[in-house]
């Protein structure tokens, strides 16, 4: 019979022998007391510095590593800021170069209208009439003596000449007001010009104004990034996250042109490569083939907006020289019209190919004969064809959003990257710091364990002082 | 390096899609014996549908071949048949109309055997399938499955058909067998046997094929 109980030392007394037995291994604890207590404190403390430790490193690598994302992200933006700010100043020069240099033209034209009005409001400006000479010869007439009838005849044949001079005098001073307001309805024009030439002047500035405003704002933002300070850091590092969002979303969006494009182009890959071919075991040549026609499309898309400079991935591109650069644009554009034309044909090759299927089905599955398709069934092979010519077009925008992906994605990582060993330091520290109490914790414990041996040796110890007091009382009372 | 970057492109498109990989293991090749002895004319269109069953499912780089178990069945005479569909789908969608037509020409002259060979039969198919080469073979055997050799012709003997999946259809009762069906049971309990001891995958029943006519083919 095999005993089950080989450590009791009485099998048929189990509570003698769990209680001899845990007397024994209470005496062995207590006996193994000091050197476990040491070896608690030695782990807990090895824990502890090993932590602390390696949470420092965690946190000066985290530092690091953030100065250095400082360094990239302000490096980089600023190169944005400045290119921006360089566009702008180019955008001003044009504005400068194409209106104020018709400034002198504007200025004399101005010169001249106001010249003209000036000579013209002077033209019209009222003369005095001469002084009445018949006044004179009223005074004359006045001033006689005597004469009977004389002077009354004289009198009254000045009347009559002033009434004859009243109204020739009257008359001209009519027909030269007359002139004077044909004048002044000349002006007119010349007014409405100025206003004109005023305006447009204004219009000119207005817009300049709003150019220097925006060159103002970049150039703050330009002096934040040279200052280091963190607000801008921040703004940057958000204006990182926000960009990776939005391209992100506008590639996800991309990629799934991309699919209906290969889904178009699949079917009748297998015509020109081959149905039954296979790269691997799941993986048929056909569909690589129709990927790699969509992935060639994206690249020569990304060449050709590398090449108008409106993406800067390959400072290759960037830096050849305009003819060089102009040729390649134009290779990108043949080679992109060329691979949609190749793709437009490839979807009418679809709907042929499904069209035949589709006949063959039916006469598989009946005798009837197939019914003639209408000029309805030509609207989706249309759709398809010009879908096959305007998507390899739509995905050469990709290279925009995968530029800013490129660029964003960078910061982006860096200050997850950062978070994540700030975090794991702070774990890691936290840990040390749980490990430290920990040591008192257990050490507690194991004194739990043996609380009655402790017991024991408290009230020897204190009985001993007693004995102890009592043999130097002794002494002391004697003498 | 600029001039480069779209031939390089280029190029690797062409070696994409000029390593073109073994095809011939994704491939199915089907051999079907057609019974032709007896009153079993008589289910010849059940046949044709199967057939054309078999054309719609396959796609191109498979193999269909299409024989009839006559009093002798071990000679490619008996081959009705047999095609490897092109590479190009359009190619092969002409290819099924012309063996579709062949077929309806066979259907209609056709005149029943005195003896059935099956195991002759099964021994050209497999042969045929071999030499296709292809992942999945099958023979789809279109029989009650009744035996009946002719004097002098020897079948008594172990065959090999490694590899190969084993489709009965259409396995009809005969007189007998509804007197005593373990006639029936124990026909198809020897023909599993004899095949799956012939180093066959599988050995399959299907009578119902109005609905159970997917179950033919493991199509991919």
């Amino acid at each position: 019979m095999i005993d089950r109980n080989p450590w009791l030392f009485w099998p048929d007394s189990v509570a003698l022998s769990v209680l001899v037995l845990a007397v024994m291994a209470m005496l062995f604890l207590y006996a193994a007391r000091q050197p476990m207590h040491g070896v608690i404190h030695s782990v807990c403390n090895l824990v502890t510095q090993s932590t602390r430790f390696i949470s420092r490193g965690l946190f000066l690598s985290a530092d690091t590593l953030r100065l250095r994302n400082q360094a990239v992200l302000l490096a980089h933006s600023k190169e944005s800021a400045a290119s921006m700010i360089d566009r702008e100043f180019e955008r001003v020069g044009n504005i400068i170069r194409r209106d104020l240099k018709e400034f002198p033209v504007l200025q004399r034209k101005l010169m001249e209208e106001v010249t003209q009005i000036d000579d013209d409001y002077r033209r019209c400006g009222e003369v005095p009439p001469p002084p009445p000479e018949w006044v004179n010869a009223l005074e004359s007439v006045s001033q006689l003596k005597s004469g009977g009838d004389i002077p009354r005849k004289l009198l009254e044949d000045v009347n009559k000449s002033i009434q004859k001079i009243h109204d020739k005098t009257v008359s001209e001073y009519r027909r030269s007001y007359e002139e004077r307001h044909k004048i002044l309805k000349g002006m007119q024009p010349a007014l409405r010009s100025v206003d004109r030439l005023m305006g447009e002047m204004d219009k000119k500035m207005v817009s300049l104004h709003a150019n220097a405003k925006q060159i103002d704002g970049d150039m703050t933002k330009f002096a934040g990034m040279r200052a280091k300070d963190s607000k801008t850091e921040h703004a940057l590092t958000v204006s990182a996250f926000v960009q990776l969002a939005i391209s992100s979303l506008v590639m996800v969006i991309a990629l799934g042109g991309a699919f209906i494009n290969y889904k178009l182009i699949a079917l009748p890959m297998s015509e020109m490569v081959g149905a039954s071919d296979y790269i691997t075991d799941n993986l048929r040549t056909s569909d690589v083939a129709a990927l790699v026609i969509i992935l060639m499309e994206a690249s020569m898309g990304l060449f050709l907006l590398e090449s108008l400079r409106i993406t800067q991935l390959f400072p290759k591109i960037a830096s050849m020289d305009d003819r060089m650069r102009r040729r390649l644009m134009m290779a990108s554009l043949i080679f992109l019209v060329i691979l949609a034309s190749i793709e437009s044909s490839l979807a009418l090759m679809r709907d042929m190919l499904v069209a035949d299927k589709a006949a063959l089905m039916h006469d598989l599955s009946s005798s009837a004969p197939a019914v003639t398709r209408g000029w309805m069934s030509n609207i989706p092979m249309a759709g398809q064809m010009i879908m096959g010519f305007v998507l390899p077009f739509a995905l050469a925008f990709v290279a925009i959003p995968l530029e800013s992906v490129v660029h964003s994605l960078r910061t982006v990582f860096g200050v997850l990257l950062v978070q994540s060993m700030r975090g794991l330091g702070f774990v890691l520290r936290f840990t040390g710091v749980v490990f430290r109490r920990f040591a008192k914790v257990l050490e507690l414990s194991y004194d739990i364990l043996i609380v009655i041996p402790l017991m024991l040796e408290r009230w020897v110890v204190a009985l001993r002082g007693v004995t102890l007091v009592k043999a130097q009382a002794k002494p002391g009372s004697a003498s | 390096m600029k001039k480069s970057l779209p031939v390089l492109v280029l190029l690797l498109a062409a070696f994409l899609l000029s390593s073109c990989g073994e095809s011939r293991m994704h491939s199915q090749a089907v051999y079907m014996l057609v019974d032709t002895s007896g009153t079993y004319t008589k289910e010849i269109n059940k046949a044709a549908r199967v057939i054309n069953y078999l054309l719609a499912t396959l796609n191109s780089g498979d193999s269909l071949a299409v024989a009839k178990v006559e009093t002798r069945s071990f000679t490619e005479k008996d081959i009705i048949d047999k095609v490897t569909f092109d590479r190009r789908p359009s190619e092969a969608t002409r290819q099924k109309r012309a063996f579709k037509a062949r077929i309806e020409a066979f259907t209609r002259g056709i005149h029943g055997s005195s003896y059935t060979d099956i195991t002759g039969g099964l021994i050209q198919a497999a042969e045929y399938l071999n030499e296709t080469r292809a992942g999945t073979r099958t023979i789809v055997i279109f029989s009650d499955m009744q035996e009946e050799l002719g004097k002098g012709t020897v079948r008594d003997f172990p065959i090999k058909l490694d590899g190969i999946s084993i489709v009965a259809l259409n396995v009809s009762k005969l007189g007998t067998d509804n007197a005593d069906p373990r006639l029936y049971l124990d026909r198809l309990a020897h023909w599993k046997a004899r095949v799956l001891k012939a180093g066959a995958t599988n050995w399959e029943v299907v009578n119902d094929l109005e609905n159970n006519m997917e179950s033919i083919l493991n199509t991919r």
